[in-house]
């Protein structure tokens, strides 16, 4: 891929981004054990937004890797997973909150740490969602890209902290235009200690529509059937 | 398979201040104060009760799947299960359960993911997302589809394998099995008894569940 466009996350970091229908995201962990929460909209509307209840219903799993196809609550098609060296990314654990930061890693404001200060998701996305007049009860379920949790057979959850290796990437075919709303922070499952400052590196590069044979089309009856309706918003 | 939590209520029916049945397919949406407890019966058996809930002062704060399970370390929600809103903090207790389990992560059913998930003509089916937003709409509450999210279905049965699948099993409840939650805090309670007739969540055959309140 020949990328139009790239940028490197710092620790931290919050970051959205307008982007094209058929465009390819990579989104690369520069560093071991990074996470990057994700929330997903259609640009247009974005009352239609990214669900994972319908997402992982539709796919029959609890963890997202390639030929999953990211859906919204209306249906549609958000972006396909093309590409991961991974095989896991959790849409279970949802977002780091200013009081997870408190209790695992202590205070760090920004009067005392300036731009190292330690940030979380919710604060993240209620800023950068606001910029583009999106609020609280816009936010959905979200995914966390590079971690895992894993559930026994009794329900229990356990984070895996050497899940995620230096240069893991995966990704992403935007299958209609979508705001994509990014938190690079700590899995709210991550354990306590040194808050972990993982830099991410995201790539877009133009890509052609799908393929008949795409992989991601055919990966289940479910994909081909929110790729078909995705056709709908574009007649 | 995990052990099922089996605790029942030292309540009486005959006591409650409140009683109403939802017949399948039908909505409710009523204010649960704080301090009350809320009894959701499987009169029939196998019947999924798709529910979410507000903070009736701040509607913004909702029922939160993600934060509900990872704050418990579990994904099932029965007894002794705090529900947690979007800022995390407890909006109900679950202080007795006799059908043992019950799922938060499969979501509610929609005329929309009826048709990725079945067939494109199942557009017209009913579904529970129509059934909250027809309440939402009437409750002359400022919610909108932006509110409804990540929902509880109450009474249904989805295992999450180790490896990471996800399975629809049979559901594990039975006529008058039940679930009480204790309100720790003034909340809206929005309720679809689910009409889904593509899969076994109501064993293809949708019943009324009723609600109590003490």
């Amino acid at each position: 891929m020949t990328p139009i466009f790239e940028e490197t996350l710092p620790g931290g970091a919050m970051w959205s981004m307008n982007i094209a229908r058929h465009r390819l995201i990579k989104i690369t962990a520069l560093d071991a054990g990074a996470n990057l929460a994700a929330l997903i909209y259609n640009e247009r509307h974005p009352l239609d937004r990214i669900n994972v209840p319908d997402t992982l219903k539709a796919l029959h799993t609890a963890k997202l890797t390639r030929g999953h196809v990211l859906m919204s609550d209306m249906g549609h098609a958000l972006v396909s997973i093309v590409d991961d060296n991974l095989g896991w990314h959790d849409p279970l654990g949802g977002l780091l909150t200013a009081e997870h930061v408190r209790e695992k890693f202590g205070e760090h404001s920004y009067q005392d740490f300036r731009n190292d200060r330690f940030r979380n998701a919710r604060d993240n996305f209620l800023v950068e969602l606001g910029k583009h007049g999106l609020g609280e009860s816009d936010f959905a379920a979200n995914i966390n890209f590079f971690s895992r949790v894993v559930v026994s057979d009794d329900g229990s959850m356990a984070f895996d902290a050497a899940h995620c290796p230096e240069g893991a990437s995966v990704t992403l075919r935007t299958e209609m235009a979508i705001l994509l709303a990014l938190s690079n922070t700590p899995h709210p499952l991550s354990p306590a200690g040194e808050y972990p400052r993982r830099r991410i590196k995201i790539e877009i590069a133009p890509t052609t529509p799908v393929a008949e044979d795409d992989f991601c089309r055919n990966f289940r009856p479910e994909c081909t059937r929110a790729l078909a309706l995705t056709d709908r918003l574009h007649l | 398979m995990s052990v099922l939590n089996y605790v029942e209520s030292p309540l009486r029916p005959e006591d409650a201040v409140y009683r109403q049945v939802i017949p399948a397919g039908d909505g409710w949406l009523h204010r649960v104060a704080r301090g009350r407890t809320l009894r959701i019966l499987d009169l029939e058996g196998n019947q999924a009760a798709d529910t979410l809930f507000y903070n009736a002062d701040d509607l913004a704060e909702r029922y939160s799947a993600q934060d509900t399970i990872r704050e418990q370390g579990g994904i099932y929600l029965t007894t002794g299960t705090q529900l947690m809103s979007n800022r995390v903090r407890p909006m109900l207790t679950i202080t007795a359960d006799t059908c043992g389990r019950h799922d938060t992560l499969g979501g509610a059913c929609a005329a929309e993911s009826n048709m990725v998930r079945y067939a494109l003509d199942k557009r017209f089916m009913h579904a529970c997302r129509d059934t909250f937003l027809l309440q939402i709409a009437q409750s002359g509450l400022p919610l909108t589809k932006r509110d409804l999210t990540h929902n509880i279905n109450f009474f249904m049965n989805v295992p999450v394998t180790p490896e990471g699948g996800l399975k629809f099993d049979d559901g594990v409840s039975e006529p008058g099995k039940y679930v009480e939650m204790r309100a720790e805090m003034d909340v809206i309670c929005l309720l679809s008894n689910c009409p889904q007739l593509n899969n076994p969540c109501n064993a293809y055959n949708p019943t009324p569940v009723e609600v109590l309140i003490w």
